[in-house]
């Protein structure tokens, strides 16, 4: 086809004209660009995240002990076991998230919304404190809200004057008058340490919000709630999705809030995978945990992002 | 305006308001703490002023030592995540190639990925490779989870850029690399401090996946780890209040050059 056809020697088929050699190769080179930039991050990526996991999966289903060494033996049991042992971790965990991210949109949303619309020349500093908590160490905050928890604190002998704390130790989310060592501190310590990943998106999508759109349904009659429920709202949405994930998926991992703030009766997945790893020294099991945890918020995110996209956004 | 009226007006920057109080409540106790005198070694209850603290920052068997390693190790990791993350981000921002989308994936996934599945996936391998635990295990793990967020930044900035700037450039006979160092670093540099900084703040703070390929190097989170159950020293909140005020001076600094830089340009 190329004798009849083409008189050249071997022109690429779709080339119009034969190119000048010297810009044949200029244009290869030119193709080879993208892939010499991407060469090293991606070459590390697939080396120390991507591998890991291929390796982690092997993992979970060897069986084995540390002093004759594991053997992939296809021992899915060990999944099984993993789940019937430690569900009510996984449910913890799930539920624990679950709440923090509500109650980081229901917190996180009038802070985000002042930021965009109210705060003036104010924004710059609000926002700087947002992000300055960030600054000091996450554990170091974290051993913060253990101070601010304590049974003395005056935070919570103001909620047990106010008797909050009856209220709440009624529904079982604390115990008595203390407040640390409870679900309620780990949810606290979850809540706090992810507001600003919601926060952040929440704002930067509330910010592209045209304020002449307010005006425009004002002027249409509508209330100011009326307007956020119609117009602001589903126009931040994207910051909604964004900043939910952001919380939720680091949130169900995190295991630094349940040791610090809560008891053995409030231990999330994260604690358990980690002291499967670092002290039992089973590795199946803290790999087949993982893998577990990595498929249940897969799942999740997948059903949420298309619900969240797809439908009717009111 | 009755009182009622004006409430519901200000409703929403009220809440917004106790929110950022919520969000600083936990510096202001460092602060306050930092100032104890412990009676015992338990910092949790007020008890008396002193700055000894403040005076004698490194008295305390290994803190500093952490310190230096973290931050030593952050400095090279935002380097390696900064320097892989910009080519990684021109190449997905710039160029149309087959493997764009699966590469756009590969760049997510470690940012939408648990911590604690990252960390003991790393460990697993490092351990089954025999490789010792340590620093360059520490520093592998820490470009890795940087790296991402750095392509996000740098990629956002870079595809905000306007080429034709770039064309304009060539047009005025610059060379490659001038046109490279003249027009698309500068233009692309906020994106790449942007990541640069989340890299070390991400670095310097991380627990999770350290402690999983650390072995028996101690960073300063694992420090503090260590040391909250054995009854944290008071030196402790000295340093997240040092931290906390160095970073919010940098930040203002930032914003005074910055915006005098854009008076400037609009001068």
């Amino acid at each position: 086809m190329s004798a009849a056809t083409a008189p050249v020697t071997d022109p690429p088929p779709p080339a119009p004209a034969p190119l000048p050699a010297a810009l044949k190769k200029a244009v290869r080179r030119r193709r080879l660009v993208p892939y010499l930039l991407l060469l090293a991050g991606v070459a590390w990526l697939l080396v120390f995240f991507v591998a890991p996991m291929v390796y982690q999966a092997s993992t979970s289903v060897q069986t084995g002990t540390l002093e004759d060494g594991f053997k992939v033996t296809w021992h899915f049991a060990t999944y099984w076991h993993a789940l019937d042992a430690y569900w009510p971790h996984f449910l913890r965990s799930l539920v624990y998230a679950g709440i923090a991210t509500v109650l980081c949109l229901l917190i996180g949303y009038p802070l985000a919304y002042t930021i965009a619309f109210r705060a003036g020349r104010w924004r710059n500093l609000a926002l700087i404190l947002v992000i300055a908590p960030f600054f000091t160490s996450f554990l170091i905050r974290t051993l913060a809200w253990e101070t601010i928890l304590a049974d003395q604190s005056p935070v919570v002998s103001f909620l047990n004057d106010i008797h909050l704390l009856d209220l709440t130790s009624s529904i079982g989310v604390t115990q008595g008058d203390r407040v640390l060592a409870t679900p309620l501190a780990v949810v606290c310590g979850l809540t706090y340490n992810f507001l600003p990943f919601m926060i952040l998106p929440l704002y930067s999508s509330l910010e592209r919000v045209d304020g002449r759109l307010h005006e425009a349904s004002g002027d249409l009659y509508a209330t100011p709630f009326t307007t956020f429920r119609k117009v602001t709202f589903p126009l931040s949405m994207p910051g909604v999705v964004a900043g939910t994930l952001l919380t939720f998926i680091p949130a169900s991992g995190d295991y630094i809030n349940a040791e610090l703030l809560g008891s053995t009766n409030q231990q999330m997945i994260g604690n358990v995978i980690e002291s499967q790893f670092l002290r039992v020294l089973d590795y199946p099991t803290a790999a087949a945990l993982s893998f577990i945890l990595m498929a249940v918020i897969l799942g999740i995110v997948t059903v949420y992002v298309r619900r969240a996209g797809t439908e009717e956004l009111v | 305006m009755s009182p009622i009226r004006w409430l519901r007006k200000h409703l929403v920057v009220i809440a917004g308001v106790i929110t950022l109080a919520y969000l600083i409540l936990p510096n202001v106790v460092v602060l306050v703490f930092s100032f104890n005198k412990p009676k015992s070694r338990f910092n949790y209850t007020w008890n008396e002023f002193s700055t000894d603290a403040w005076q004698h920052p490194c008295s305390v068997a290994g803190m500093c030592g952490s310190l230096t390693l973290s931050l030593k190790i952050a400095v090279l990791a935002t380097v390696g995540a900064t320097v892989l993350g910009t080519l990684t981000a021109f190449a997905l921002a710039r160029y149309r190639f087959s493997g764009r989308a699966a590469t756009n994936m590969l760049i997510f996934l470690p940012m939408a990925m648990p911590e604690v599945v990252m960390g003991a996936s790393l460990g697993t391998l490092f351990l089954n490779m025999r490789i010792r635990f340590g620093f360059w295990t520490i520093l592998i793990a820490h470009i890795m989870f940087c790296l991402s967020f750095v392509v996000t930044a740098v990629k956002a900035r870079v595809m905000s850029m306007d080429p034709r700037l770039e064309q304009a450039a060539q047009d005025l006979y610059a060379t490659p690399v001038q046109t490279f160092l003249r027009i698309t670093l500068p233009l692309a540099a906020p994106g790449i401090a942007a990541g640069a900084l989340l890299s070390f703040a991400l670095s310097f703070d991380d627990y999770i996946i350290t402690s999983f390929n650390a072995g028996n190097s101690v960073t300063f989170p694992m420090f503090v780890w260590g040391s909250a159950q054995r009854g944290t020293p008071v030196q402790v909140n000295v340093i997240g209040t040092a931290m906390f005020v160095i970073a919010v001076l940098l930040v203002l600094a930032g914003q005074l050059i910055g915006g005098r830089g854009r008076r400037r340009a609009r001068a």
